[in-house]
């Protein structure tokens, strides 16, 4: 595989389809599970670690989802392709950088992935597009439901799924939606509304999850506690705070328009017009104007574009899927010129087919 | 940061509140093993070390923190003062080894004790005993032992603990199956 075969196609999730869509991007949840009879990764010496990504690989691979994914192995790829993957949000970035036996199991249309030696023995992930985290649980239920069946999970009654961090033992679970909020920073109202989410125990990260900055006003909320309380309740917890932040983003865009339209008119074409016309341009620029156009288009205000589009184009001027894309390896500066290139023809209309 | 006492990183933030006033120290882990060792021989003001990683139940003395950290899992091996300084458990059985310690530091992270959510279902062959996975989480103390029988060449107890793994890994897996080859994973 496969990396290459990537390279063409775009993610499940980047569709921007699916209910909210113009502001949720994303709706994710992964699984934290261990084998009960080695220690955790942490732990493991080198041949417990292939031990244990062979039984986990072997037996997922035998069992009825297997037939359905596609194994890479982590461990003996290019750094360059497990940025890809990490740009791809199939892996964590910590999945990318560490060492010994590890790897990544992932669907056709990359909705579900499963990390094997990751901080967990087995991280699965499943990802929907727009607001839809009942449909991503259901779907990771069902993947966990058969490998439950095949291999035997760490778990105890008192402390349930036995993980390597004390802050994933219980469920195990981690839901997240990833949101654009672009009219929130603009109104600067966005750390009141950040504030009032931890003091109701919700997690506030980037794009790119743990320690990641958030580019291009784009957020990933998620739960913090995983013991106590049902998956159900823990999917409620962040499910029920989404409509009222989606609710505050639409009142600041509608004030936007009200209050300063000739203000976000010039400040969205401005950030459109050096998209199209730059010669040089890092990848956080690129980020940043992306989603004022995305704001724009979502306004009315620039009709050529479309959302999936550039959902495509924000992974797709990644460093990484820039260099798959062009088939060499480029340095920062090489990098931003391609970006600009790429960006250039595509908003000629010399765009390459989406998927 | 540094540790104020040399040039490494320093991974113990101890905070000591010292008849009102605060003092704050950071340390790497040697010293911070000294450090505390020193104020339990002095008979130490209640320390309340905290930072990442730093799990502790609050009003635990140095003393207690000493004695503590020297407790170790019988499975992996792992001591609590690893634990403390990773943030990361070695294996399953930490959980019961070390359920005292991490009692009032996951009620803290959580603030709740006791699992409500799903477990997971067995094959009815198969079902999940009332202590959960604890049964088969011996095989990794039994390995250890089993490595340990080869070094000193007592070949007996060696395949005794093989038989054992053998015995107890296929009640819960099943026989071994056929391994496909890396390459060419099974459809």
């Amino acid at each position: 595989m496969k990396i290459d075969a990537l390279t063409d196609s775009i993610g499940e999730w980047l569709r921007g389809t699916g209910p909210e869509s113009d502001i949720v991007m994303s709706s994710r949840v992964r699984l934290a599970r261990n084998l009960a009879h080695f220690p955790f990764v942490s732990r493991a010496s080198e041949q417990e670690r292939l031990d244990t990504e062979a039984l986990l690989r072997e037996r997922i691979a035998a069992s009825p989802i297997g037939a359905s994914l596609e194994y890479i192995d982590v461990g003996h790829l290019e750094e360059i392709d497990r940025q890809f993957l990490v740009e791809r949000q199939l892996i964590s970035r910590e999945h990318a950088e560490a060492q010994g036996a590890r790897g990544v199991a992932i669907d056709g249309r990359e909705q579900v992935s499963l990390m094997i030696n990751e901080e967990d023995h087995l991280r699965i992930q499943c990802m929907h597009s727009g607001l839809d985290l009942a449909g991503a649980f259901a779907q990771i239920r069902a993947v966990d439901e058969e490998i439950e069946k095949v291999v035997p999970y760490a778990f105890s009654a008192k402390w349930g799924y036995l993980t390597a961090c004390p802050t994933n033992v219980g469920t195990g679970i981690r839901v997240s939606v990833m949101l654009h909020l672009p009219a929130l920073v603009i109104t600067r109202q966005i750390d009141k509304v950040f504030r009032s989410l931890h003091k109701i125990s919700l997690a506030v990260r980037g794009l790119y999850g743990e320690g990641s900055q958030a580019m291009g006003d784009f957020y990933q909320i998620s739960n913090q506690t995983t013991l106590g309380k049902t998956e159900e309740e823990l999917i409620e917890q962040v499910g029920d705070v989404v409509p009222v932040l989606i609710d505050y983003e639409r009142r600041a865009r509608e004030f936007l328009v009200r209050e300063t339209q000739e203000n976000v008119h010039d400040q969205v074409s401005r950030a459109y017009g050096i998209l199209r016309t730059a010669q040089t341009i890092s990848a956080e620029e690129t980020m940043q104007l992306l989603s004022r156009v995305r704001m724009g288009v979502l306004l009315g205000l620039i009709g050529d574009v479309t959302i999936p589009d550039i959902n495509v184009l924000l992974v797709r001027t990644q460093p990484a899927h820039l260099q798959k894309i062009r088939g060499v390896e480029l340095d920062t500066n090489d990098r931003n010129i391609e970006r600009a290139r790429f960006l250039r023809h595509h908003f000629e209309g010399g765009s390459e087919p989406v998927n | 940061m540094k540790c104020q006492h040399c040039d490494r990183q320093a991974v113990f933030h101890i905070t000591e509140l010292e008849t009102g006033e605060v003092r704050e120290l950071h340390l790497c882990e040697e010293h911070a093993r000294t450090y505390l060792n020193q104020s339990e021989a002095a008979e130490a003001p209640p320390g309340k070390p905290g930072g990442m990683g730093t799990p502790l139940g609050v009003g635990q003395t140095a003393e207690e923190l000493s004695v503590l950290d020297q407790k170790t899992c019988d499975m992996c091996g792992i001591s609590f003062f690893e634990f403390r300084n990773q943030g990361r458990l070695g294996c399953p059985h930490d959980y019961v080894a070390f359920e005292k310690e991490l009692e009032p530091l996951i009620a803290n992270i959580h603030g709740a004790a006791e699992h409500v959510g799903r477990r997971p279902q067995r094959a009815a062959a198969i079902p999940m005993p009332a202590d959960g996975t604890e049964g088969l989480t011996r095989v990794i103390g039994l390995r250890l032992e089993m490595k340990e029988a080869i070094a000193r060449e007592d070949y007996e107890k060696a395949k005794e603990s093989r038989d054992l793994i053998r015995e107890i890994e296929e009640t819960w897996l099943g026989p071994p199956t056929a391994s496909p080859s890396p390459s060419e994973p099974t459809p």
